[in-house]
C-alpha cells in the first residue's frame, strides 16, 4: 500500500526542480532587460550614426596632454593617448602609495602613543582629513595653495627645493657611469651582511647570549658600501640640484601643480584610513597575547616584532591592499584639475570621437585589471600568511 | 493548560499503537564519508527513543534528517504518514510537525522570550496574535519561567533558554520532539531543570527522540535506546537489558566508558 | 574590587583608547595631574615628543587664527544663499523652511525620547542654526526662521522627554520625512508647483543626491547581498559580478556612465535630467558598497539561527526577513553609517560633471572674476560644513558601536 501512495511530485514543489526554474526565470529576467539595453545601444548609435568598434583607437588624437611620461604628440593615436594615461594614473597612484604608507604608519602609531598631546593631534589629523570630501581637498590644494605661488621667475626656495604657480622642483637622482657596477656591489654586500644576519641570529638562538645579530650585519654594510665609496670616488647615483636660472628652474625633477596637488591630496586623504588600518590591526591582537609576552618576561620591543606584529599583520594587509585600490581609483579625480589620467584622456577622447561606449569598454577593462591583479596579490599574500600561522 | 498542548495520551498498549516515524534502510554521505549507513526506525506513538553513541557516529545528522536540515541519498524516511520525498510540501508539514530542540539553543537574539515562542504559530500555522501569544505564556508556565516573558534570550541563563527553546518548538504543537544534545552546551547545574522538563513532555505521551549523553534521563525516561556508532546502529533494546544485558561487543565496550 | 595595579592598567587602556572611564572623572585633578606626569613628560623622549608636538600645534594654531581674522571672508556671505540653497525661487522658498522645521522637531524629539547620541544631533543643529541667525548677513526673516527651528527642538526635547508613548509615532514620522520634504521640494511631481532640478543647488542639492541614493541603495544593496549569498548558482555569480565590477570602478567613471550611456541605454531621447541621472549612478554603485557590508553582517551569524527557523517550519522568504536581515543589519549599523559618510563626501563628484552642488556651486562663485583669487575663503567654508556632518555621523557611528557591542551579551 505505501508504494502505490506514492504520486508524481508536482513541478511547482518539486525540491529539485524549483531552484532550476527559479534560475531560469532570474536569468530569462536579466537576459531580456540587458538585450533590452544592447537594442536601444544600438539603435541609439545608429541614429549618431557610429558604428560599433574600436577601429578609431588607430586614427589620429590632435589633442596634447600635459606631463606624458612617455613620447606623445597630438600626432599620435587615441590608443597611444590613453596609454599616457593609464602610465599617468600608475605613476601618481605609485607614489601616493608609498607616501601615504609611510604617513599613514606614522600617524597610526602616534594615535597609540602613550604621549597624550601626541595622540591627540594625530586623532585631529585623521578626523580632519578624513571628514572633508577628497575632491575638495584637491581643490584647496590646487586653486588655494598651488595657484597663488609666485610666477616661476620669483620661485620661492626652500632648501633644495623650488616652489612657484606652475609646481615644484625637486633634487633628483640621475644614474652615473658606476651606477651598474654598484648595483652589483650592493646585491653581493647585501647577501653577505644577509648571511651575517642568520648565523648570528642562529648562534644567538643556540647559546642564549645577546650578539647583537642586526647591528653587526648592518655595520658590515654600512662599513663595505664606505668603502666601496672611496675606492670608485663617486656614489651609485648623482643628486641634480635644480637650478634657478631666472626664467627657469634646470635640473631636478619638476612636478607640475595639478600633480603636486593631487599626488599630496591622494596621500593625506588616504593615510587617515591607513593610520587607522594600522591602529585598529594592532589593537586587534587579543590582550592576552601582550599579557602572555610580559609575563615570558619579554622587552616590549622583541614582544612587538616576534608576537604582536605578525599577528597584526595579517589583519592589516588585506585591508591595506584594499586601500592601495583605493589610491588608484580615488586618482581618478585628478581630471577635475587637468592632469591627465586615464579617465581623463577617456573623456577627452569620448568627446572628440563620439565613441562613449567603446572607451567606457577600455576604461572598465583597466581598471577591472588593476583590481583582478590587486585581489590575486592579495590571496597570494593572504595563503602565505595563513599557512604560516599554522 | 490541557489545551495548550493537544497530546493525547495513548492507552492501548506500546504494540498496538500506530507507527508515528518509520526509517527504512537510510543512507546518507558527505563527499566520499559514509555517514549514516542502511538504518531502520520505527517508533510507535508516545514513544520515547533515546539516541546513544560516541562523538561523530552519525547520531546528530540522523535526527536532522528526520526533519530534512539535511538531505540524505537513499532510504525511506516517513513521518506521520507524511514521506519526505522532493515535494517541498511534504517538508514544509513534516517541519510543522516535528518540533527540534538543538545544543545551542538557537533563540533568536534580536527577540523577546514571547515573540520567539508565538513567532512560528503566528507566521507558519497563522494564528491570531492573542491566541499564540496566549499559548506561548501558558508554555512558558508549563517549563518554569513564566516571568521571564518580556526578557531578551541574552538575559537568561543558559538552562532557562534551553527551556524557552523547547516551549518554542512545543508552540507550534507538535506530534514529535527532536532532541539534539540538549543539555551539552549547559553548565551542569543546570542540566537537570532542562532534563525535568523533558521528562514530564514524555510523561504526558508526547513522541520524543532524543539524543543525549545522559544515562540517568536515558535510564529512567526511554522506551528504547538505541546505540549508533559508525553511523550503524549497533543495538536497539529497552533500557533494563541495555544496560543489564547488551548482545554487542561495541555496546559493552561503549557503556564501559561512559559508566 | 581591582587592586591598584589593575586600575592603573585600566587607566592606561582608557587613555589610549581616548576614552574616559568613570574612576578617572570621580577625580578630576589626579587626572590631569596624571596625564601630565605620565603621559608627557615620562622620560627624555617623551619631554622631546612634547615640545615638538606643542610647537607644531601652536604654529598651525596661529595660521588658522591669522587665516580666519585677516580675511574678510565678504565672498561667502554675499554668495550665501547660493552656496545653501542654489538657485532655488524665493517666493517657494516656505517649502524648505518647512522641510528644515520637520527635521528639526524629530531631532527633538529623538533626543527626548532616546536620549544618547541624540544629544550631540540636537545640540549641533541648534549651533548651525543659531550661528547662522546671528551672523549680520543674514535677513531677518531668516534670522526669525531658524530661531522657530531652536525652539521646535526645544520642544521636541520636552514632549519627547514627557511622553514616552511617542515612540511609535515617530518612528513613522522618520520614515514620512524623506517622501514628504522631498516631495514638497520638488513638487510631488506636479501636483503643486514643480521646482525642476536645475533650480536646485549648494548644500540643498548635496543633501537630496545624498538621501536619494542612500535611500536608493537599500533595498538594492540588501538584494544584492541576500543574492551574492544565494544556494542559486545563476543568481549568486550575477551578483557577484555586479558588486566586483561597481566596486572595481571609480565612482566618477560610473558618474560618466550615469551621464553618457542612460540615454543611450533608454534609446537615445528621453526626459532624463542630469541630477536624476547623477542619482540612478550613485544609487547603483552605493548599493554594490552596501550590499558587501550586508554580507559582514549575513556572514557574522550563526548557522543555528537559520536552522532554528526552519525547523519551526518558516520558509526562506520568512526566515530572511523575520530572523535573518533583522539581525544582519542591526550588526552593520556602524558600517553602514560609514558608508553614509562616503556617500555624502562622494556627492561631491558631481562638480565634476557640472552640477552646482555645495562644492560645485563654491567652484563656480570662485570663477567670477570679481572674487579672483579668493578660493580659500570658499573651500574652507565648504570644508566646515562637510566636517561638521560628517563628523557628527561618525560619532553616532561611534555611539552605536559601542551601545551595540554592550548589549551583544
Amino acid at each position: 500500500m505505501a508504494s502505490q501512495k506514492k504520486r508524481i511530485v508536482p513541478l511547482w514543489r518539486n525540491k529539485k526542480i524549483v531552484p532550476i526554474v527559479l534560475q531560469i526565470i532570474f536569468v530569462l529576467v536579466m537576459g531580456t532587460l540587458l538585450w533590452i539595453l544592447i537594442h536601444n545601444t544600438r539603435i541609439g548609435l545608429n541614429r549618431m550614426g557610429i558604428q560599433f568598434g574600436f577601429d578609431f583607437l588607430n586614427l589620429r588624437a590632435g589633442f596634447n596632454i600635459n606631463e606624458a611620461m612617455i613620447d606623445y604628440g597630438t600626432n599620435d593615436p587615441y590608443g597611444r593617448a590613453i596609454l599616457v594615461g593609464i602610465v599617468s594614473t600608475l605613476r601618481v597612484s605609485f607614489f601616493g602609495i608609498i607616501l601615504a604608507t609611510i604617513i599613514g604608519v606614522v600617524v597610526g602609531i602616534a594615535k597609540m602613543s602613550n604621549n597624550w598631546l601626541l595622540s591627540k593631534v594625530a586623532s585631529i589629523y585623521i578626523d580632519i582629513f578624513r571628514n572633508t570630501p577628497l575632491l575638495l581637498q584637491i581643490f584647496i590644494l590646487n586653486f588655494a595653495v598651488f595657484l597663488p605661488l609666485p610666477v616661476i621667475q620669483e620661485a620661492i626656495k626652500v632648501g633644495p627645493f623650488y616652489l612657484s604657480n606652475r609646481g615644484a622642483v625637486i633634487p633628483w637622482f640621475s644614474g652615473n657611469e658606476n651606477t651598474w657596477i654598484w648595483l652589483i656591489l650592493i646585491v653581493i654586500y647585501l647577501v653577505i651582511s644577509i648571511s651575517i644576519f642568520n648565523f648570528l641570529m642562529k648562534k644567538e638562538i643556540e647559546e642564549g647570549k645577546n650578539i647583537h645579530p642586526f647591528l653587526s650585519a648592518f655595520s658590515t654594510f654600512a662599513f663595505l658600501s664606505i668603502i666601496t665609496f672611496f675606492i670608485i670616488g663617486v656614489g651609485p647615483v648623482s643628486v641634480i640640484i635644480p637650478d634657478h636660472t631666472g626664467t627657469a628652474v634646470t635640473g631636478g625633477a619638476s612636478l607640475t601643480t595639478p600633480f603636486l596637488s593631487v599626488l599630496l591630496a591622494l596621500t593625506i586623504f588616504a593615510s587617515t584610513y591607513i593610520a587607522e588600518i594600522v591602529r585598529g590591526g594592532i589593537q586587534a591582537v587579543p590582550k592576552g597575547q601582550t599579557e602572555a609576552t610580559k609575563a615570558l618576561g619579554f622587552k616590549s620591543a622583541t614582544a612587538m616584532r616576534l608576537v604582536i606584529f605578525p599577528q597584526a599583520i595579517r589583519i592589516i594587509i588585506p585591508q591595506m591592499t584594499s586601500q592601495y585600490l583605493n589610491i588608484i581609483k580615488n586618482s581618478s579625480l585628478a581630471m577635475a584639475v587637468g592632469f591627465q589620467e586615464i579617465v581623463g584622456v577617456g573623456n577627452t577622447v569620448m568627446n572628440q570621437s563620439g565613441r562613449t561606449l567603446e572607451v567606457i569598454i577600455i576604461m572598465i577593462s583597466v581598471y577591472l585589471f588593476f583590481s583582478l591583479t590587486t585581489s590575486l596579490f592579495m590571496n597570494y599574500f593572504n595563503k602565505k600568511f595563513q599557512l604560516v600561522e599554522r | 493548560m490541557e489545551e495548550t498542548l493537544q497530546i493525547e495520551k495513548p492507552t492501548q498498549p506500546l504494540e498496538e499503537r500506530e507507527d508515528v516515524i518509520k526509517v527504512e534502510k537510510l543512507n546518507k554521505w558527505f563527499g566520499d564519508l559514509h555517514v549514516i549507513k542502511d538504518v531502520d526506525l520505527t517508533v510507535k506513538q508516545g514513544e520515547v527513543i533515546v539516541i546513544l553513541g560516541p562523538s561523530g557516529s552519525g547520531k546528530s545528522t540522523f535526527i536532522r534528517t528526520l526533519n530534512a536540515l539535511e538531505e540524505f541519498q537513499s532510504g525511506k524516511i516517513e513521518i506521520d504518514h507524511i514521506e519526505l520525498t522532493d515535494d517541498l510540501k511534504n517538508v514544509e508539514e513534516i517541519r510543522k510537525e516535528t518540533g527540534m530542540v538543538f545544543q545551542q539553543f538557537n533563540l533568536f537574539p534580536h527577540m523577546s522570550i514571547l515573540k520567539n515562542i508565538s513567532l512560528a504559530p503566528i507566521w507558519v500555522r497563522k494564528w491570531k496574535k492573542n491566541k499564540a501569544e496566549k499559548i506561548a505564556l501558558d508554555l512558558l508556565e508549563r517549563v518554569g519561567i513564566p516571568e521571564q516573558a518580556d526578557k531578551y534570550p541574552g538575559q537568561l541563563s543558559g538552562g532557562q533558554q534551553q527551556r524557552v527553546a523547547i516551549a518554542r518548538a512545543l508552540a507550534m504543537q507538535p506530534k514529535i520532539m527532536l532532541f539534539d544534545e540538549p543539555t551539552s552546551a549547559l553548565d551542569p547545574e543546570m542540566v537537570n531543570e532542562v532534563l525535568d522538563v523533558m521528562q514530564n513532555l514524555a510523561e504526558s505521551g508526547m513522541t520524543m527522540i532524543v539524543v543525549t549523553h545522559e544515562m540517568g534521563f536515558a535510564r529512567q525516561v526511554a522506551d528504547r535506546l538505541v546505540l549508533f556508532d559508525k553511523g550503524e546502529v549497533v543495538e536497539m533494546a529497552g533500557p533494563e537489558e541495555f544496560f543489564e544485558n547488551p548482545k554487542h561487543e561495541r555496546t559493552k565496550a561503549f557503556l564501559s566508558q561512559i559508566l | 574590587m581591582y587592586s591598584d595595579n589593575v586600575q592603573q592598567e585600566e587607566k592606561v587602556n582608557n587613555q589610549l583608547k581616548g576614552r574616559d572611564s568613570t574612576s578617572l572623572q570621580d577625580n578630576k585633578k589626579a587626572k590631569i595631574s596624571w596625564i601630565i606626569k605620565k603621559n608627557l613628560f615620562d622620560g627624555w623622549k617623551n619631554v622631546l615628543l612634547t615640545i615638538l608636538t606643542i610647537i607644531f600645534s601652536i604654529f598651525v594654531l596661529y595660521q588658522v587664527t591669522a587665516f580666519v581674522i585677516t580675511n574678510s571672508w565678504d565672498v561667502v556671505y554675499v554668495h550665501l544663499r547660493l552656496l545653501m540653497i542654489g538657485q532655488y525661487p524665493l517666493e517657494e522658498i516656505w517649502r524648505l523652511w518647512f522641510g528644515l522645521y520637520y527635521a528639526s522637531l524629530m531631532i527633538g524629539l529623538t533626543w527626548g525620547l532616546w536620549k544618547g547620541a541624540g544629544k550631540a544631533v540636537a545640540f549641533t543643529f541648534g549651533s548651525v542654526y543659531f550661528i547662522f541667525a546671528v551672523i549680520p548677513w543674514t535677513t531677518v526673516n531668516t534670522s526669525i526662521n531658524l530661531a522657530g527651528c531652536i525652539m521646535l527642538i526645544a520642544v521636541g526635547y520636552f514632549f519627547g522627554n514627557k511622553l514616552e508613548r511617542l515612540k511609535i509615532p515617530v518612528i513613522i514620522l522618520w520614515i514620512l520625512f524623506l517622501p514628504l520634504t522631498l516631495g514638497l521640494i520638488t513638487g510631488f511631481g506636479g501636483i503643486i508647483t514643480p521646482v525642476l532640478s536645475r533650480y536646485w543647488g549648494g548644500w540643498l542639492l548635496t543633501v537630496i543626491l545624498a538621501s536619494i541614493s542612500i535611500v536608493g541603495c537599500f533595498p538594492l544593496g540588501i538584494l544584492l547581498a541576500l543574492g551574492r549569498r544565494s544556494t542559486l548558482p545563476a543568481v549568486k555569480y550575477f551578483c557577484i559580478a555586479y558588486i566586483e565590477l561597481i566596486r572595481g570602478m571609480p565612482l566618477i567613471m560610473v558618474l560618466f556612465i550615469g551621464q553618457m550611456l542612460i540615454p543611450l541605454f533608454l534609446g537615445g531621447e528621453t526626459g532624463i535630467d542630469n541630477v536624476t541621472r547623477a542619482m540612478i549612478a550613485y544609487t547603483f554603485f552605493a548599493a554594490a558598497y552596501l550590499a558587501e557590508d550586508v554580507r559582514g553582517g549575513l556572514q557574522s551569524l550563526p548557522v543555528g539561527q537559520y536552522e532554528a527557523a526552519q525547523a519551526l517550519g518558516l520558509n526562506k522568504f520568512k526566515t530572511t526577513f523575520l530572523i535573518i536581515l533583522p539581525q544582519a543589519l542591526k550588526a552593520v549599523i556602524p558600517a553602514l553609517v560609514g558608508l553614509f559618510i562616503t556617500i555624502l563626501k562622494d556627492t561631491s563628484l558631481v562638480a565634476i560633471i557640472g552640477l552646482a552642488d555645495f562644492l560645485g556651486t563654491a567652484r563656480r562663485i570662485s570663477n567670477n572674476p570679481e572674487y579672483l583669487g579668493r578660493y580659500m575663503e570658499l573651500y574652507i567654508f565648504v570644508a566646515v560644513f562637510y566636517f561638521i556632518f560628517c563628523y557628527l555621523m561618525a560619532y553616532v557611528s561611534r555611539y552605536l558601536e559601542r551601545k551595540l557591542s554592550r548589549s551583544v551579551n
